[in-house]
């Protein structure tokens, strides 16, 4: 009995940053990387459904990624992940979110999960398809932005909240395997020890090819991918007038608007 | 391949506002002459049909679906029947939760070009370009879709302004072929109003955020609320926590305060969802130590600075 997690080592922008000569992306030097904050409870909600099963459940965490996502899969094997597994080749630069989940659909394909956990997005890009998309490729059922399961390891169906706009939730039942993409909050993740972030830096994080998985160049990167980036560019954005001066002064100020807005409103 | 295939989105026999904007975003990006088809999908959809009809739709598509409401197996095999159909050079949906459960097989299956959250559609030299967000909203990435003949863009909301003026546009009934899904709706649940608190009706909003660092803090900010006459809100990191009951998250994911006039933000970064939940509010006031932080892009007044002293400095004067 498996479960599969997808994770994925996402990029934050130095506060200062510049726009790669070719115009196409950010230069790597200016990002902050860490395990995206959804992978973070889709982890979580594995771990915790092997710890509620009395037979063996293996909680597998997999990343399309070269060698710097080693990082967040062993954030993820000292969280409570049994393996961690890595595809990555030079082939595979450039690839949106469809020929990710091509990559990831014939990894699933090779581990044979009951269940595959993404999260909702990353909060990178938040494209908020990979999951989704690792379905099609599979032909399986699949759901998104899951704020609640009810499901056993091995089980053929489970079911779940989906959290919806404006507060409303819709309870659905669907035949596993799945894959669900899974929303911040359905849990709370733990923090890992010291002893097993330790014990996680000892582990193996197994890597693996295009080759492995029977996919050809040709189907991920640029080639294998559904669209094409043009250009990065800054945004000349709108900004707050900010209020300046000591926190004594910046109060008044903010006690005037309020003030104001109640004179409006009476 | 020519024209635009606009989805229109509705839950519980109501169109959802997005579907109307999206009428608007197909404007943006047809040429003279093309096509402007609006599909609705429901077991119903004759009687959704009327909100549709607008200026700039040439024919609604009243597509006749199993499901009673949104389902992914459902959804993608009528859409990847009816593009099949009417070879539509664009179609936009609304990025939304139910199309977060489709769009991207919906795409990954039909090859067509693909790209979610897209605030800006155009040409450029006849190219069709779509501009998003990346790393966090901080720069724009524009993408375009070499090689595809149907490309799907799922489109932000509250970026492009619903249209008002009517219009007489066709009604086509179509029916999708039956279809066994793998998932089964079986109810709709309202989040509580745990605490006997309505956000949606509430026109003076204090929110706190991730910056209030721990669950003791909160008492301070409730008081604080209290006395500037303010609802205390707070976004989702604070609800997540179980420090604030959901029923006061706003955002896209909460409640919607659609009544909000002034909104303070202490300590909130501004997820991509939260400030898309709170666009419309007239007046914005952030309150954040990081300067960089997202917010102060849609604030109108902002205060890079240590929460707490502010919070202490703004009670002394109520």
């Amino acid at each position: 009995m498996k479960i599969l997690v997808a994770v994925k080592q996402v990029a934050a922008l130095d506060e200062d940053f510049e726009i790669r000569e070719d115009g196409r992306d950010v230069d790597a030097d200016f990002l902050i990387r860490d395990l995206n904050e959804w992978d973070d409870y889709s982890l979580e909600e594995a771990v915790k459904i092997k710890e509620g099963h009395s037979e063996p459940v293996e909680v597998v965490a997999v990343s399309i990624a070269p060698e710097e996502a080693d990082e967040a899969l062993r954030k993820c094997l000292a969280k409570g992940a049994d393996r961690a597994l890595r595809l990555w080749d030079g082939a595979l630069e450039g690839s949106d979110p469809i020929a990710i989940g091509r990559a990831l659909a014939a990894i699933a394909r090779r581990e044979s999960p009951a269940m595959l956990f993404a999260g909702v997005q990353s909060s990178d890009h938040a494209f908020a398809s990979t999951g989704i998309a690792t379905a099609a490729f599979l032909g399986w059922p699949h759901a998104a932005v899951v704020s609640l399961l009810k499901y056993t390891a091995g089980a053929r169906s489970a079911v779940f909240r989906r959290e919806l706009e404006g507060g409303l939730l819709q309870e659905v039942e669907i035949e596993c395997p799945a894959v669900l993409t899974i929303q911040l909050g359905i849990n709370t993740p733990r923090y890992a020890s010291l002893r097993a972030i330790k014990q996680a830096a000892a582990k193996p994080i197994e890597v693996i090819s295009l080759a492995d998985v029977g996919i050809s160049a040709g189907e991920v990167g640029e080639a294998g991918s559904h669209s094409h980036v043009r250009r990065m560019l800054i945004p000349e954005k709108g900004h707050a007038q900010l209020i300046e001066g000591t926190p004594a002064e910046q109060a008044v100020r903010l006690a005037g608007i309020i003030r104001e807005f109640k004179g409006d409103a009476v | 391949m020519s024209g635009v295939l606009v989805v229109a989105e509705q839950r519980r026999g109501e169109l959802r506002p997005a579907s109307l904007e999206l009428i608007a975003a197909a404007q943006s990006l047809k040429r003279d002459g093309d096509h402007v088809a609006v599909a609705i999908l429901a077991p119903s959809p004759l009687a959704l049909v009327a909100a549709l009809k607008l200026a700039g739709v040439d024919e609604i598509i009243a597509v006749k679906v199993g499901a009673a409401e949104f389902d992914p197996d459902t959804f993608e095999a009528a859409l990847s029947a009816l593009i099949a159909e009417r070879a539509p050079e664009v179609v936009l949906l609304a990025h939304s939760v139910d199309s977060f459960g489709y769009a991207a097989a919906l795409a990954a299956k039909n090859g067509y070009g693909f790209a979610t959250d897209v605030f800006k559609a155009e040409r450029i030299d006849g190219e069709l370009v779509a501009t998003r967000g990346g790393y966090g909203q901080k720069v724009n990435v524009e993408v375009d879709f070499p090689g595809r003949q149907t490309v799907l863009l799922a489109i932000r909301g509250n970026v492009f302004k619903a249209p008002e003026q009517a219009g007489s546009p066709k009604v086509t009934e179509w029916a999708a072929a039956p279809i066994a899904s793998r998932a089964r709706g079986l109810e709709f649940i309202e989040l509580p109003a745990s605490d006997d608190v309505d956000m949606t009706a509430a026109e003076f909003i204090l929110t706190i955020g991730r910056g209030v660092g721990e669950e003791s803090k909160v008492a301070q900010f409730k008081e604080l609320a209290d006395a500037l006459g303010a609802t205390l809100g707070c976004s989702r990191p604070v609800a997540d926590a179980g420090w604030l009951p959901k029923s006061r998250q706003v955002g896209q994911s909460g409640k919607t305060a659609s009544a909000c006039k002034l909104y303070i933000a202490m300590g909130v970064s501004g997820a991509i969802q939260h400030l898309a939940g709170m666009k419309h509010v007239a007046t914005i006031v952030a309150v954040n130590s990081d300067a960089g932080a997202s917010i102060f892009g849609v604030a109108k007044y902002g205060i890079v600075g240590d929460i707490f002293e502010i919070a202490e400095e703004l009670r002394r004067h109520f």
